[in-house]
Parts: C-alpha cells; sequence; structure tokens
C-alpha cells in the first residue's frame, strides 16, 4: 500500500465545528428570565399556601387522624371516603342542604339583581343615594350580620315579632325554628349579596349596544318582548359569569350559618351545610382524617359545579 | 437555539425555586423545632382562659402574683367556642406560647389527655403540703384525674339551681320541690297571649344536655352503665319525654335554639317564672343592668324526681399546664396560688363558688351569696354527681346524638323512635370512640 493509498484510505477529517457563540441577548429574551424571576416569589407564595394545604389534606384524608394532627396516624386507605358517602345521617342530608341553599339562595338573588338592575339602568334623581344604601350589606361582616339578624329574629325580644304582632299577624320563630331556619338564612343570603348581582348585571346592561332594543321598538314589540328577546340573550355572558361567581360563593357559605345556629348548624342540625359539617368534625370533634375526606369531596362537588356551569355557558353563548 | 435558551432558562429558574424554597424549608423547620432553654426574664406567662367572672377576679389579684415570680403575667380571655379552637390550633401546632390552660375537666381533658397536650402534675400536687390536695371535694377531684395521673386542677365548680319568681309561686306555697310539681306550675303560669312562659332553660340539642343530665339522674338514669349506652332504658325515656314536654308545653317560642345565652335574659327580662340552670350565673338576675327581677328572683334545690333530686355538682373550669410550656414551674406556681386555700376563700367570698371544702365549710366565704341560693349550693353540693354529660373521649359527638330525643320533645314529636335510633347511634360511637382511646 503506497502511502498514498494509505492516505486516500484514512478517513476525511471532520470540518472544523464553528466555535460556540451565545446569540446576543435581545430585550426579549432577558426579559423573558426577568419574568421568571419575578414570578417566583409569587409562585412559591402560591405553593406554599394554597398548593402545600391541599396536599396535606389530601394526605390526612387517607389517615385515621383523630385528637391531634400528627399523634400517631395511621393509613386507612379509602375507608373515610367510603365512611363519609355511607353517612345518611349528617353527609348527605348536608349536601343536600348545601345545594338547596345556594339553588334558592343565588336564584333569588338573580331575579331581584336583574329586576333592580332593571330599574337603575336608567338614570334617575336619587340614583346615587340608592347605589350607597345598596352596597351597605355587601360592606358589612357576615358575623356582624349574623348576630344583627339574631337580634332582629329572635322569637321572644326580636323587633321583627313585634312588628308583625302591631301589625296583627302571627309571631314567627325565624331562626329559632327547625323547619324556619334555612329559608330564613336564605333570605338573609339573599339581603347581603343581591346588591352584588345587581351591581354585576347592571355593568353589564351598561355595556349593551342600544340599537337591536331601538330596532325592536320600531317593530313593536313590547318592554318584557324587548327583555326577554333581546336584552337577555345579549346580557347572557355577563349572567352567566355572575352566576358561576355567586354560585361557589353561596356553596361555600359559613360565616353567617355559624354566627346564627353554631356548630352543627341548630338542633336537627337544620342549617348544616357541608362547610358547617367540616367544620364540626375538626374543631368540635377532631376528626381530622374524616373532615379531610369531607373537605376533599366538597371540592369535587364544588369544581364539577363551576365545569357544569361553565359548560351550559358556553352553550348558552354559543 | 430557542430550545437551549428556554431550557436554560428554566433550569435557572428551577435552581431560584429551590433554593429559596430550601431556605423556606429550613426556616419553618428552625421555626417548628422546639426551642430549648428558658425564655427570657421578658417573656410572661402566658395563660388562657374564659371570659368568666371567675378569671376577671383573678387577674385583679395578679400584680401580687407578678411580684411573687418576678414575672408578667398576661391573660388572654376567651369565650368557650374560641377558647376550644385556639387550643386545637395552637396545640396541634406544639406552640409554646400558652403556659396555663383554663380547661374543662369533663369536656376536654380526656381528649387532651389523649394528644399529650395536659402536663401530668400528679407530684406536684401530692408532694406539696401546703397545697392540700385532699382539701378538694371529691368529685371535682376525681374529675381532674385521667389514667391515674392529675392533670388539672378545679377552680370554678357548678350545679343547677333553680331560679323561679318569688311573686308569682306565693299563690302556689312556694317553690316546687319536685320535678312533678315543676311541671304543673309551669303549665299553669303559662300564657303565651302575653308572651309570658312557665319554664326556660336550655334547648339546644349540645348545650342541653348538661342541664338534662340532672333531670336524668333524678329519674334514675344515667349515659353509661358498664361501658354501654342506657340512653334508651325506662328511666332515661322518662326523663328524654319530660324535660321535652316541660318546654314544649311551658317553655318560650324557639326554644330548640337556646343555649345560656339565650335562655338566661328570657328569665332576667321577667318572660319566665322558672329556670334551672348553673348556680354560678346568679349574679347575672342581682345585677340592675341586665335584670328586671332582681327583687323577685328566688333560689331553690334542684326538684326531686322518681328517685329523689340527684343534681350534678361539677369542675366547670380547671387549671392546667400545657405541654409544650417552657414555664412549667411558674405555671404551677400561678396554679399553686390561683387555687391555694387562701385564694379560693377570697374569690368564693366574692361569689364564686370554688372547689375546696374548706372554703365550703367556712361559712364566710358563702355571707356574698344571698342566704337562700348559699344553703341550695350547699345541699345541691352534699347530693351532688360528679359528670354532667357521658364520659368519653369525644365529649361533643355524644353530646350530638344525646340530644336529639330532647329536640324531638322539645318539637313534640315522638320520643320513642328517636331514643332507640339515638340509642343505636350511641352504640356505635361508643364502639368508634373506643378504638381511639385504644389508639
Amino acid at each position: 500500500m503506497s502511502r498514498t493509498d494509505v492516505s486516500e484510505a484514512r478517513p476525511a477529517a471532520p470540518a472544523p465545528r464553528p466555535a460556540r457563540t451565545r446569540p446576543p441577548r435581545t430585550f426579549e429574551q432577558a426579559n423573558r428570565r426577568l419574568k421568571w424571576t419575578m414570578l417566583a416569589p409569587a409562585l412559591l407564595f402560591v405553593g406554599a399556601m394554597i398548593i402545600f394545604p391541599l396536599v396535606f389534606t389530601l394526605n390526612l384524608s387517607f389517615t385515621d387522624a383523630f385528637g391531634a394532627v400528627n399523634a400517631g396516624k395511621k393509613n386507612v386507605g379509602l375507608s373515610n371516603f367510603t365512611d363519609a358517602l355511607g353517612d345518611t345521617r349528617r353527609f348527605w342530608p348536608a349536601a343536600r342542604r348545601t345545594v338547596i341553599f345556594t339553588i334558592g339562595a343565588v336564584a333569588l338573588e338573580t331575579v331581584l339583581g336583574l329586576a333592580l338592575a332593571m330599574l337603575m339602568r336608567k338614570a334617575f334623581r336619587g340614583m346615587r343615594w340608592v347605589r350607597t344604601v345598596l352596597i351597605i350589606p355587601l360592606l358589612t361582616t357576615p358575623v356582624a350580620i349574623g348576630i344583627l339578624w339574631l337580634l332582629i329574629l329572635d322569637p321572644t325580644n326580636g323587633i321583627a315579632n313585634h312588628l308583625l304582632s302591631s301589625a296583627g299577624l302571627p309571631r314567627q320563630e325565624f331562626l329559632g325554628s327547625v323547619s324556619q331556619s334555612l329559608p330564613t338564612l336564605m333570605l338573609i343570603d339573599v339581603w347581603q349579596w343581591t346588591p352584588m348581582m345587581t351591581l354585576l348585571l347592571l355593568a353589564g346592561l351598561t355595556t349593551l349596544p342600544q340599537e337591536p332594543e331601538e330596532a325592536a321598538l320600531v317593530d313593536g314589540a313590547n318592554a318584557w318582548q324587548r327583555f326577554r328577546h333581546v336584552i337577555l340573550p345579549m346580557l347572557g355572558p355577563t349572567l352567566a359569569t355572575a352566576l358561576v361567581l355567586r354560585a361557589v360563593d353561596a356553596l361555600k357559605t359559613f360565616d353567617i350559618l355559624y354566627a346564627t345556629k353554631g356548630a352543627g348548624g341548630g338542633s336537627d342540625f337544620e342549617a348544616e351545610t357541608l362547610n358547617v359539617y367540616a367544620y364540626g368534625l375538626t374543631f368540635d370533634y377532631q376528626e381530622y382524617g374524616l373532615a379531610a375526606a369531607v373537605l376533599v369531596l366538597f371540592t369535587l362537588f364544588i369544581i364539577g359545579v363551576v365545569v357544569l356551569l361553565r359548560r351550559r355557558a358556553g352553550k348558552d353563548a354559543a | 437555539m430557542s430550545t437551549s435558551r428556554q431550557s436554560l432558562s428554566r433550569r435557572s429558574f428551577g435552581r431560584l425555586a429551590a433554593g429559596v424554597a430550601g431556605a423556606a424549608g429550613l426556616g419553618a423547620l428552625g421555626a417548628c423545632a422546639s426551642p430549648r432553654g428558658k425564655p427570657s426574664a421578658s417573656t410572661p406567662l402566658r395563660i388562657m382562659a374564659i371570659n368568666h367572672v371567675w378569671a376577671q377576679a383573678i387577674r385583679r389579684s395578679t400584680e401580687e402574683f407578678e411580684d411573687r415570680i418576678g414575672r408578667r403575667v398576661s391573660i388572654t380571655m376567651l369565650t368557650g367556642d374560641q377558647l376550644a379552637s385556639s387550643y386545637n390550633v395552637k396545640l396541634n401546632a406544639s406552640g409554646t406560647d400558652v403556659d396555663v390552660m383554663m380547661v374543662r375537666a369533663l369536656q376536654e381533658q380526656l381528649v387532651f389527655a389523649h394528644n399529650g397536650w395536659l402536663a401530668d402534675l400528679t407530684d406536684r400536687v401530692e408532694q406539696d403540703r401546703d397545697f392540700a390536695w385532699g382539701d378538694f371535694q371529691p368529685a371535682p377531684r376525681n374529675a381532674s384525674v385521667t389514667a391515674g395521673k392529675v392533670l388539672s386542677v378545679p377552680v370554678v365548680t357548678e350545679r343547677p339551681t333553680l331560679y323561679y319568681r318569688k311573686d308569682l309561686v306565693e299563690d302556689l306555697g312556694g317553690p316546687p320541690r319536685t320535678l312533678e310539681a315543676l311541671m304543673d306550675a309551669s303549665l299553669e303560669l303559662t300564657d303565651r297571649g302575653k308572651n309570658f312562659f312557665g319554664y326556660v332553660g336550655r334547648g339546644q340539642r349540645n348545650g342541653a344536655v348538661s342541664q338534662w343530665s340532672s333531670f336524668l339522674y333524678s329519674h334514675g338514669g344515667d349515659f353509661l352503665v358498664d361501658g354501654r349506652s342506657a340512653i334508651a332504658t325506662p328511666q332515661a325515656l322518662a326523663a328524654y319525654m319530660f324535660y321535652g314536654k316541660l318546654l314544649a308545653k311551658a317553655g318560650p317560642p324557639g326554644a330548640t335554639n337556646m343555649n345560656l345565652e339565650q335562655a338566661m335574659p328570657i328569665f332576667a327580662q321577667g318572660k319566665a317564672a322558672f329556670y334551672i340552670d348553673a348556680d354560678a350565673i346568679y349574679s347575672s338576675f342581682l345585677d340592675p343592668k341586665i335584670s328586671t327581677v332582681r327583687e323577685k328572683v328566688g333560689f331553690a334545690p334542684f326538684p326531686a324526681g322518681p328517685a329523689g333530686a340527684r343534681p350534678h355538682n361539677i369542675p366547670s373550669w380547671s387549671l392546667g399546664i400545657s405541654t409544650f410550656s417552657r414555664l412549667r414551674d411558674e405555671s404551677w406556681e400561678f396554679i399553686r396560688w390561683a387555687s391555694s386555700p387562701r385564694m379560693v376563700a377570697a374569690i368564693q367570698a366574692d361569689g364564686i363558688p370554688g372547689a375546696r371544702a374548706s372554703a365550703w365549710n367556712d361559712p364566710k366565704t358563702l355571707a356574698a351569696f344571698p342566704p337562700e341560693l348559699a344553703e341550695t349550693m350547699r345541699l345541691n353540693a352534699e347530693r351532688g354527681i360528679g359528670y354532667d354529660r357521658p364520659r368519653v373521649l369525644q365529649v361533643s359527638r355524644a353530646r350530638d346524638i344525646i340530644g336529639r330525643p330532647l329536640v324531638a320533645g322539645i318539637l313534640g314529636e315522638p320520643v320513642e323512635p328517636v331514643v332507640r335510633d339515638a340509642n343505636a347511634e350511641f352504640a356505635d360511637f361508643l364502639v368508634r370512640d373506643n378504638r381511639h382511646r385504644e389508639n
């Protein structure tokens, strides 16, 4: 083999790799990195304050934790969930009350809120005063509201019964009664939250275009027809958003129920919703494992409701 | 190129996040680790108490104690519910910011002992001759012992007293001495049209159980017999039916929503003829700011039922020391001082019933009470049973179950089927409660 042959047989030397050079940093790239840095504290805060408790609760729900959260608990698998779901004395009645309370209160708030928003749609004298008065219940803390209504509705000494008596109407037990408590609490919720519905829907109404309604008016549509076939469809997205917000909030109601009816939601558990039940399991019974399972089920239920409402809202909008 | 840059960015972010998380974790671990050593002299001795006349009286005297130990005392007063929730939160976190705890021996002591939250005081109470542990009344003293260990020292005791309107019972020959007479008089005096009621009392499912206990014992019943549910015995059924009928026929509307806070004002405002509740609240009816009946209120012992007059005589509030306290010696000094024979006598002389026999044997300590009430308290203490709720781990849950037939009775519903159902539920509960005890 000649040298030449040898050299010919040798594989060709690889082409020298181009030197690795960093591309010049643009403002956008630097900004992208900075974005993560700036976000880090917020993400860590969320991790510590939201994700950790959620994971901790989920973990607790698979244990028999009782008395003290960390005292010698052992894993019991899904038995807390089966205990909760098999409990027809407290869990299911509480779930039913949660749904009744939410549907009843939110439906009334929506109807009243929409009616008030329609009335306030066009400016009138004293409108600013009406808006100010309307916002007062929203600014008051729920516990204070609970105590206020307890005093007003006290069956023996409350002013509500004095007014009923002086009007010749029979006295009522209101929150003192097993059968009247939940409807009364729904009305208190309506009193507190209808203004929020009104303000949300009023904001939606003021952004609607005038032309379709004017066209309907020219075509001879009466007020109801204009409302039903023109305003309501256009208000749909705002209405759906308001409904989702209020429904989720109403599902989670706790303060007023606890302030007025105490642990267990009253003597016959008449106002015990899932929230009140879970609180009682935690702080009264110290059944942390079971309470965590109830809360996990409740969270899944709320997520289900939100998904359902959003899907429904999406269909309506389409 | 763009991928490489993004991954670099992600990696940097990951490093940053891990660094911050690690630092936060180490910080948190540092905070959780139990600090060692004694706190500085500026750290106060922290006492958590119920907002009760006893706590107010002790607060007025703390200066004397502060001088003695050379440390400031900080007393936090809360309502019963707030206090229970605070203990749950603080002690679950092994908080060292609670030293002396005011606890309900009959409600919380068993579960707190199960959790290891109360320090063992046995040696301290038994080896201190001046403290005279044997001077405490037997019922409150027994309630302070769990699994052979003294975990609390009783400071306030309670018995049920029959509060009555003197002006209304004159024609009836004085206050009723039997439960039967109480029922008859209450029904007779009820005038719903005038918003006036023969009897007022606690009707809330959970809250009513402790007051109902005296009705149960006086009918010959009990919560448990040989560790098994006894709430469906004929005696218990009779007690349920009696209490339900009393509040349903002679009680105010909304009675099922009434605890002490709702029932007491109805009597204080002159809208009821009879009221049975703790003797410790008597001053509410003598306070002109609250009461319209201060000249007309009378006090009588708990009326006799078919099994005689068998009221409860319980330690309503006791003092314990948190296991996590770093000032245990100072805490014990506080308990020793606050429950000493001298302080108990002084506080009882101010109208707050204590747990020491020596104080009860000293007529001077009873001089502050109206004579009729002093005699009532003496008689009830003599006859009293040392508990007013079932002695189980989960007292609140047990009370919720036991209280259901009471509510049914007050609502005028048939009581017997509810008692049967509650009895089955209570039996299940006891199995679960025992399982918790064994763990």
